[in-house]
Formats: structure tokens, C-alpha cells, sequence
């Protein structure tokens, strides 16, 4: 099969691109690994979340925002030409603090962001009744909050199911059960798959979450990635009792609460232990004390792809032009500047973002 | 035993434990101690224990045995299956709390 | 945290026979069961219901006895009421009482959790006073319950043990629509050379069939198009049968067509699996003593492969003698000596087994149902959805159930997970042993996450 641009990666990330793509009127092949392959975009939060992003890097705090400020738009696109509703919600975010160290310590990475973004950084604290008003759920314990005004949520796995109907919709072409082994390159792209075919495609973009690391080097790559597990835990459904996300607790549009997550570097183990999941437990008692008596439906983990820094990484191939690395570990919050902003840097066009900061550069120094 | 159910109870005067006060969605019931708590509703006429909180659709036991969680109460504030559970002295049963219709509704504004 | 030799698992015949088998091999053995009494499913709380109504129950129950008195053994703690919700492969057992969670580690685990009924979905299941027959039968055996305007629905000899209890009580069903036809009939005779080594089952079949005729119970066979009818419950169940659409007034509808291994924990523990045409279902992957892929991990019963409930108590035999034999409590000839009447009785029990399969082979119409039928009862997910997210390119199952929801809510694939597999195999055209199933996570049963919390100490 010949096409323009194969997305090596089925995820959040490389089906926001696909997306993209199709919108600006390229041919695009997906080719995606199996049901059983590591796969953040179905193990996720779900925060479109801003705060705290880029506190030592301010290029990508204004990347994240600018991702946040298109999430309506892009949303609205995906449900009006699929029918799936997202559950998009942005009125702001909580970050909830039990002592006043903690939040000195943060508040003052906050100033620091507010100074290099030009003021420009809307967060407030809350506290005592003002917060309960707010969220009334709120256990004693909890001394404060940060109400940061630009974070949201939405339901994630409807993000990816969108994604893939409207892929499919505007013609790009899925392969499930496609596991690229080998990318070479004449006048043109050849990938080979496990299973023995092989397609022609003009320009690659490997977006295959941690499964980068297999094929990056090869490439050209430096691939400076590493999987970082996060527990996850989700509970019955109840009737609303979260007004606002927090990157402790969640109310799924369906009802569940979402509890998450660990940070936890155990290399490629994605299962959950008991000390994982009864910290998260606790945790979210001590901060939505009602939780204690709520039933805990599932539990898992999944494998966070994180760069060195941390940070995303847009990267072209010295050796193979046209081979491009698309990699961040925020996939959901950049779903959206990745479908609208993206193809944009792929095509050279006068608006494209300026994306140096993000490239492999800062590894090679 | 003829019962309002439609189940007819065959058990012997050895096996009728004491009845106890039980609250079901507001109204009381006299339910025998110990015995299985999803099969006692059931035979003093209660059919639907939940309502499912994808559609509100009602539901009642289904498989007895603890698989399908068709039999979900809520006891004392928190959910349970009933069928797993048994009799006591002035439980306080009801249907769960499922999110709002309207819940739902928002998603498409 | 405790420990303990041996953990099994589930206090069904395969449980009992293989706690107290260890038990005189000298091992000490904790016996795990959510239920409050042992017995398991077909013996559920033998001790206390054979007085009552043992004789309208039958001997296949009355048989339950002896090997439920043989718990009582000072080497055999038996933990009741307790719901099993983590199994790690380092012997580490967490199960839920009265809220609290308790820990144990055991050098070896013994998997009993028996079977599940097959999911059988048809338009109407879900409605109020649809039932299971196997429920139909648990409330009659602990609850002395039977439902007055009943239809058995679907197809095997559960039905006719249930119809004829029933029967005894003076409480017959209306009717039973049966879903096999005579060519499973034709088609089943020709494992008869085996099954006449099971005569006795088949015999017991017959005497079963001819007291059914005699009290008057109507059957109808190779039943077509079942719709459950009702709006908030059931009102009857119509049917085509003879070229003839019918329909039967009731209030309850109970409807059974196998069961199939309760795969939960070994699927947790992601032990390998393997489709058993034959039986159209998972099962794990065992040798002849029912070791699994994970060392020190057993499985036998059921929840090993359908064999029904004297075949489990064998295997529950076979392994806890190999668990001795592992621990050093049963030199390798001791070993054999004990297996060997136990392989033989086993294979003259099981003779029966290819006839039953095929004379009763589960109804099609279920499992690959019409596109509006409900597969997933939780998430109220039907067949079409499923179809439609199979024909979108779903990677397999668990991408399924992301797009869905099917799997997801608080029974975790119990009740849908064959069917989701056999529809995805169905759509994409590939063998359903390469479709695979959905991935199981603990908690294996819902605990509050106070529960949970509580366990945070404990893990420091
Ligand atoms: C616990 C947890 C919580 C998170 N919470 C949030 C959050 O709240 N907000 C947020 O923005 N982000 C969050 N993330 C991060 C987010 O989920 C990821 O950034 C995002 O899903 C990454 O998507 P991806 O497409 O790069 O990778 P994946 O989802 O891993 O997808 C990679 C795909 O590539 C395929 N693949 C791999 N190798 C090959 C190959 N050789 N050939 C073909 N296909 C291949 C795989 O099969 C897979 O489908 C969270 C992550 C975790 C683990
Ligand atoms: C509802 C039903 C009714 C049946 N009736 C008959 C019948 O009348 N006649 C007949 O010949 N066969 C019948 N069968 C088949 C029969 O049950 C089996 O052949 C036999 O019981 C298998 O024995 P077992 O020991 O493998 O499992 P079971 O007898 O099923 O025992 C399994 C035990 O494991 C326990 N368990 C499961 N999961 C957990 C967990 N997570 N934590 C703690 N405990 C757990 C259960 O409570 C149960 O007691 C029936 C099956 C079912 C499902
Ligand atoms: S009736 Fe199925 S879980 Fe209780």
C-alpha cells in the first residue's frame, strides 16, 4: 500500500495526529500493535490539565495552554461528526494541599511560571469555607486548595473511540495487529510488519508510545524514554459528587470516581501492588472522606512514556528526513494543539509553531 | 406458604427463624434472621432491587450466586448484593444512588 | 501476615475433597469460601438443608454430605463468609469479611471457584424475574423457594433436575423450551460407545425425562427466535417451534444453557488459557494433577474444565496428592499408588462427558445474539455496538471494552466476556483462541476503598 504519511501507533498521540492530517488532506495509514501491548491511552486520568506543567520550562507551559484553549473547539468537532459526547468539563482544577509547607512550596513554583508567562497564569487558593462552598466534600484535613482556572477533564477512552471513528470517516486507513519492525529508507519509506507485510509510505511518524524505543534508535533517533508506572483505582457510580477534576479524584462523566495515580519507575511492569492501591486509597479518603464507604469496582496500572526531562519531543530524522518522533507524557491534555497544530509543522506552512525547544537537541549537548 | 410473591416458600417449621424488622426502599418488611437476604425480598414480593445507573432500567436477582450484580442494594450506605448478604435485625435496604438522568444530559450540551 | 501450606480456594467438591485429601497427607490447609457454610454450588449448605429437604432434592445432593463432614478436621480451617479479591503469584491471598480485608500466604494455591452459568443473551433477559436456572435452584436448596408460573428456558440436564425438584414440590414450571434438536440427538449418539461406559448419568437422564412426561410438564424442542416479552418484568416467552410462533405466560423465566469455568482468578493471574471447542469455553491450561503455567498455583473442579461435580471432587484429590507430594509429605510411589484409582474412577466419570456436550450444545441465537440484544448487563452494551466497534478496527477485547464499556462495570466480564470474544472472532473473521479475553484486575469482587485503605499499614 502506498500512502502519504504512516502513523506508526494507534494511541491518543498518533490518532491526533492522523486526525490532523486527514483534516489538511493528506492519506494517512495507521498501523497499530496488538490488544495486549503497553498502552497509556487506555490507562489514563483523563486531566486536561495545566497546572504545574513547564514550572522549569515555560515553553511548555504555553504549549499546554495553548492545547487547553483549543479543547472546546476540537471536542466540538470530534462529537458533531461522530455523535460520541466527551464529557469535556473546564471550569478550573484542584490541587489540594493537607499542610501550609506543601503549598508555600508550590505556590511559589506558581509565581516563579506567572513572572516568565507575563503574568498571564489564572490560579487562585482557597481555603476553609470558601473551598467547602466550592467543593463540599472536602475532608477536615485538607487545608487548602489551588483552583487553577484553565484545567478540565473528559472522558478519555471516548477521546481515543472519537478519534478512531473519525479517522475512519475521513478515509484514513487503521491496521490493528500491525507491529512495524523495521523502518528503511531509498526515495521512499518501506516498514515491515511482524506479520510480513510490508507498505510504501513518503513520509513516517512514529508515535508508538513506548514501543519508540524499539524502533527510534534505527531511525535516528536518540529515543530518550522510559516507562513510569501510575496505579490507578475507579469505583461505582454515584450520582454527582465532584464539582471539579483534582490529580487526586475525578468524577467520570458516567459516574465513577477515578482515583489516581502512582508515579513509580519498576521499568515494563504495568500490575498494581497492594501498597500502590491502598496509598491512593487513603489518600482520597483523607481528602473526600464520603469515599470510604464507596465500593472499588477496578484497579490497574498502566506505563507512563517519559522523556529524560519530561518534556515532549517533536524531532525530525537527521539520517532519514521525513521520519519524524512524536512523543509526550501528557498525550490527553495535547490531544488537541496535536490535531490542530501539528500538521501545520509537518507541511512547513508559515503558521507552523516553532517546536526547536522540543527537538532532541537538548539530548545530544 | 402462599405468599404475594411469585414464589411459593416450601420450607418446614424446623427451618422458620425468627422474623426480624428489615426496611426496603422505605417500607418495612418482617424477614426470617440470617436467612439469604435477596431470595427473602423475593418472596415478600420485591422484584426490582436497583435501577441500572447506565439507563435506569429495573433490575432484580438474576443468578444467586454473586456473578452478575443485578441484585445491588445499598445497605446502610454502602452497596452490596444481595444475594451475598444476610438478614439482620433493622437492616436499612434500599435502591442505589445512581448518577442523574441529567448527568447524562449535560454530556451533549 | 498468616501462613499456611496450602490455600485452596472455593469449598465446592473439588474444594472439600482436596482439603480434606491434604489433610491426611499431614498438610495444613486453610479453606476459603464467600459463602457462609461449605458445599459449593451443587451442595450448597448440605449439613443444613439435607434434614429439611433432602428427599425432594435427590441423592446427587445427599452425596454432598459425607465430603462436607470431612472439613471438620483440626489440620482444615475453614474462613466462610470470606470473598477472595487478590491472588498473587507469590502465594499471597487478600479476602474481604465484614469489610475488613485479611491477608495469607500460602506455598501452594488450589484454585476451586468452580463454574459460572454460560451467559445466555436474549432479547427480554434483562428484565425483572428473568433468572438463571442455577438461581432457580439455589433458592429453592437454601431458601426452599420455587417460583409459582415458571418457564425453564435453554437447554441440559439442569433443567430437568430443576423441573423435576420442582415437580416433586407440587410446584411444576409451565413449560420448558428446549433449545437443542434432534439432530444433537443423532449427532450425540455417536459418542455413545463412551457415554454407555457413563451409562448410569444417561439412565439417570431417562428416569428424569419419563417422571417429566408423567407429571404432565410440557416440552417443547429446537426452539427458535426466544424473545423474553415484558416491559418492566417478565410477562411470558415467545418462541417459534414446529414452524409455529408461541408464546407462554409467566412470571418468571429461567434460562440456562451450560456453564462454563469461572475463569477470574486465573485469568488474574494471567496463567495461560486455552479454547476448548468442545466446550466452547476458556479454560486454563493444566496438566493431568492440574498444575497451571505458574508454579505453585493448582486448579481443579470446574473452574479447571466442565467435568461436573464428581469429576471436580476427583481432581480436588488428584491435586492436593501432588501438593503433598511437592511439599514432601508423599514419596513419588506413594504418589502413584493413591492416583491410581482415582485416574481410573476419574475417566469412567468423565465418559459421559462428549455425549452431554453434544446433545446439548449451547444455543446459537446466544451466543452470537441479534444486533439489539443486551450482551453487557452492567453497561447495558448490545450486539450491535459490539459489531460496530469490532468492524471499526478494535485492536481485539480490551480495546472493545475501552470504546464500550462492556466488561467494565461492577460483575467485570463475568457476564459478557465469552460473548464479546465470540462476537469479536465472529466479526473480524479470526479463531476466538487468538481473539483472546478480557484482562482481570483485582479487586476481583467491588471492596470499599476504606477497606483498601486499611490495608496501607499492613503493606508498610
Ligand atoms: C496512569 C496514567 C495517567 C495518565 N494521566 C494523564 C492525564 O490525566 N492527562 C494526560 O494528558 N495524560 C495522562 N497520561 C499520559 C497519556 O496517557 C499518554 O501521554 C498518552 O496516552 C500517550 O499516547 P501514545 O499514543 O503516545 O501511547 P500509547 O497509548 O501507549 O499508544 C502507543 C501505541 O503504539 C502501538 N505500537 C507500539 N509499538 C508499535 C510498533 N512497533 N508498530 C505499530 N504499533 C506500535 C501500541 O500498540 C499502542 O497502541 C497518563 C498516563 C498514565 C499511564
Ligand atoms: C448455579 C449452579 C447450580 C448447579 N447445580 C447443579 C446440580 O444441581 N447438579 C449438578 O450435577 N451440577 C450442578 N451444577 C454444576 C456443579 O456446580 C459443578 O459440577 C460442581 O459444583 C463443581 O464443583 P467445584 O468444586 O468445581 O465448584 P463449586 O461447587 O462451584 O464451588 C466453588 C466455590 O467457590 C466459591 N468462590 C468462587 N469465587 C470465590 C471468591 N472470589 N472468593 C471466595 N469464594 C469463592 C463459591 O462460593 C463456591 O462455593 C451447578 C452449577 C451452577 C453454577
Ligand atoms: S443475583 Fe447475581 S450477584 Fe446477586
Amino acid at each position: 500500500m502506498d500512502t502519504n504519511f504512516t502513523i506508526i501507533g494507534g494511541g491518543v498521540v498518533g490518532m491526533s495526529l492522523a486526525w490532523g492530517l486527514l483534516k489538511h488532506g493528506h492519506e494517512v495509514t495507521i498501523l497499530d500493535g496488538d490488544d495486549g501491548s503497553y498502552r497509556a491511552s487506555r490507562g489514563n486520568f483523563g486531566l486536561v490539565w495545566v497546572q504545574g506543567k513547564g514550572a522549569k520550562a515555560p515553553h511548555y507551559a504555553r504549549w499546554t495552554r495553548l492545547s487547553a484553549s483549543l479543547f472546546a473547539d476540537f471536542v466540538e468537532e470530534l462529537t458533531e461528526t461522530t455523535g460520541i459526547p466527551l464529557g469535556l468539563q473546564q471550569n478550573g482544577g484542584f490541587d489540594y494541599h493537607f499542610s501550609e509547607e506543601s503549598l508555600a512550596r508550590t505556590l511559589a513554583t506558581y509565581e516563579k511560571l506567572k513572572q516568565d508567562l507575563g503574568a498571564d497564569y489564572p490560579f487562585e487558593v482557597l481555603r476553609g469555607d470558601a473551598l467547602r462552598k466550592e467543593e463540599p466534600t472536602v475532608g477536615p484535613e485538607v487545608q487548602a486548595a489551588i483552583l487553577h482556572h484553565e484545567d478540565g477533564h473528559l472522558n478519555p477512552l471516548k477521546l481515543l473511540h472519537a478519534l478512531h471513528k473519525d479517522v475512519q470517516r475521513m478515509g484514513g486507513t487503521y491496521l490493528p495487529n500491525h507491529q512495524v519492525v523495521t523502518v528503511s529508507k531509498t526515495d521512499h519509506f518501506t516498514l515491515t510488519c511482524a506479520n510480513g507485510e510490508t507498505f510504501h509510505s513518503e513520509r513516517v511518524i512514529l508515535s508508538a508510545g513506548l514501543g519508540a524505543l524499539a524502533l527510534g534508535p534505527s531511525m535516528g533517533f536518540v529515543t530518550p524514554l522510559e516507562p513510569e508506572r501510575g496505579q490507578v483505582l475507579i469505583t461505582e457510580k454515584l450520582p454527582p459528587m465532584l464539582n471539579r477534576p483534582s490529580v487526586t479524584a475525578r468524577q467520570v462523566d458516567e459516574g465513577g470516581i477515578q482515583i489516581g495515580a502512582t508515579n513509580e519507575r519498576v521499568g515494563f511492569q504495568n500490575n498494581t501492588t497492594t501498597r500502590g492501591l491502598a496509598s491512593l486509597a487513603a489518600e482520597a479518603i483523607r481528602t473526600h472522606p464520603f469515599l470510604a464507604k464507596t465500593k472499588l469496582v477496578r484497579s490497574w496500572g498502566a506505563l507512563r512514556i517519559m522523556s529524560r526531562d519530561g518534556l515532549p519531543i517533536y524531532q525530525q530524522s537527521p539520517t532519514m528526513p521525513g521520519a519524524y518522533l512524536v512523543t509526550c507524557h501528557s498525550g490527553i491534555t495535547l490531544a488537541a494543539v496535536h490535531g490542530k497544530r501539528l500538521p501545520g509543522w509537518f507541511d512547513q506552512k508559515d503558521d507552523a509553531p516553532n517546536l526547536e525547544k522540543f527537538s532532541e537537541d537538548r539530548f545530544r549537548l | 406458604m402462599k405468599t404475594a410473591s411469585g414464589f411459593n416458600t416450601i420450607g418446614e417449621a424446623a427451618e422458620q427463624a425468627a422474623l426480624v424488622p428489615v426496611q426496603f426502599d422505605s417500607k418495612d418488611y418482617m424477614l426470617p434472621e440470617g436467612a439469604n437476604l435477596a431470595a427473602s425480598l423475593l418472596a415478600a414480593g420485591v422484584s426490582v432491587f436497583r435501577n441500572t445507573p447506565a439507563s435506569g432500567a429495573p433490575r432484580g436477582p438474576f443468578c444467586m450466586m454473586g456473578v452478575c450484580y443485578d441484585c445491588l442494594v445499598e445497605i446502610d450506605g454502602v452497596t452490596r448484593q444481595a444475594c451475598q448478604t444476610q438478614v439482620s435485625a433493622n437492616m436499612q435496604v434500599s435502591k442505589p444512588a445512581i448518577p442523574a438522568a441529567a448527568l447524562r444530559e449535560d454530556d451533549h450540551a | 501476615m498468616r501462613e499456611t501450606d496450602l490455600a485452596i480456594i472455593g469449598a465446592g467438591p473439588a474444594g472439600m475433597a482436596a482439603a480434606s485429601e491434604a489433610a491426611n497427607a499431614g498438610i495444613a490447609t486453610i479453606l476459603i469460601d464467600e459463602q457462609p457454610t461449605v458445599g459449593g454450588q451443587i451442595y450448597r449448605d448440605v449439613q443444613r438443608v439435607a434434614p429439611l429437604r433432602g428427599a425432594m432434592l435427590g441423592q446427587d445432593y445427599l452425596d454432598g454430605l459425607p465430603l462436607a463432614r470431612a472439613v471438620a478436621n483440626p489440620l482444615i480451617s475453614h474462613i466462610a463468609g470470606a470473598v477472595v479479591w487478590q491472588v498473587e503469584t507469590d502465594g499471597t491471598i487478600t479476602y474481604s469479611i465484614d469489610d475488613q480485608s485479611h491477608q495469607v500466604k500460602a506455598s501452594r494455591i488450589l484454585i476451586a471457584t468452580g463454574a459460572i452459568e454460560r451467559p445466555m443473551p436474549l432479547p427480554g433477559w434483562t428484565l425483572p424475574g428473568v433468572m438463571t436456572v442455577g438461581a432457580g435452584q439455589i433458592l429453592l436448596k437454601q431458601s426452599g423457594l420455587i417460583p409459582n408460573r415458571a418457564v425453564l428456558v435453554g437447554c441440559g440436564p439442569l433443567l430437568y433436575v430443576l423441573a423435576s425438584q420442582m415437580l416433586k414440590a407440587n410446584t411444576p414450571p409451565l413449560a420448558i423450551i428446549e433449545t437443542q434438536t434432534t439432530g444433537d440427538l443423532m449427532a450425540a449418539m455417536k459418542h455413545v460407545g463412551g457415554a454407555l461406559r457413563g451409562w448410569r448419568y444417561l439412565l439417570k437422564g431417562s428416569k428424569l425425562l419419563a417422571a417429566l412426561k408423567l407429571g404432565g410438564v410440557k416440552r417443547y424442542t429446537g426452539a427458535r427466535n426466544i424473545s423474553i416479552e415484558g416491559e418492566e418484568a417478565v410477562t411470558g416467552v415467545s418462541f417459534d417451534t414446529g414452524g409455529k410462533r408461541q408464546i407462554i405466560a409467566c412470571d418468571t423465566a429461567l434460562l440456562h444453557h451450560g456453564v462454563v469455568p469461572n475463569v477470574q482468578i486465573s485469568r488474574a493471574l494471567q496463567l495461560d488459557h486455552d479454547w476448548n471447542g468442545q466446550q466452547a469455553c476458556f479454560s486454563p491450561k493444566l496438566d493431568l494433577w492440574g498444575k497451571s503455567s505458574e508454579a505453585g498455583i493448582f486448579i481443579a473442579g470446574d473452574g479447571a474444565g466442565i467435568g461436573g461435580a464428581k469429576a471436580a471432587a476427583l481432581c480436588g484429590r488428584l491435586s492436593a496428592l501432588k501438593i503433598a507430594n511437592e511439599l514432601g509429605k508423599l514419596t513419588d510411589a506413594e504418589l502413584a499408588a493413591k492416583a491410581a484409582p482415582i485416574n481410573a474412577e476419574l475417566s469412567s466419570e468423565c465418559a459421559a462427558r462428549p455425549f452431554l456436550d453434544r446433545a446439548y450444545p449451547p444455543f446459537r441465537e446466544a451466543l452470537s445474539p441479534r444486533d439489539e440484544t443486551i450482551v453487557c448487563r452492567c453497561e447495558e452494551v448490545t450486539a450491535g455496538d459490539i459489531r460496530k466497534a469490532a468492524a471499526l478496527g478494535c485492536q481485539g477485547p480490551n480495546q472493545l471494552k475501552a470504546f464500550l464499556r462492556a466488561g467494565m462495570g461492577p460483575c467485570q466480564g463475568r457476564g459478557c466476556g465469552l460473548t464479546v470474544s465470540a462476537l469479536f472472532a465472529e466479526e473480524t473473521g479470526k479463531p476466538i483462541a487468538e481473539v483472546g479475553y478480557f484482562k482481570i484486575r483485582s479487586p476481583l469482587k467491588p471492596i470499599t476503598l476504606g477497606e483498601l485503605a486499611s490495608l496501607e499499614k499492613d503493606a508498610d
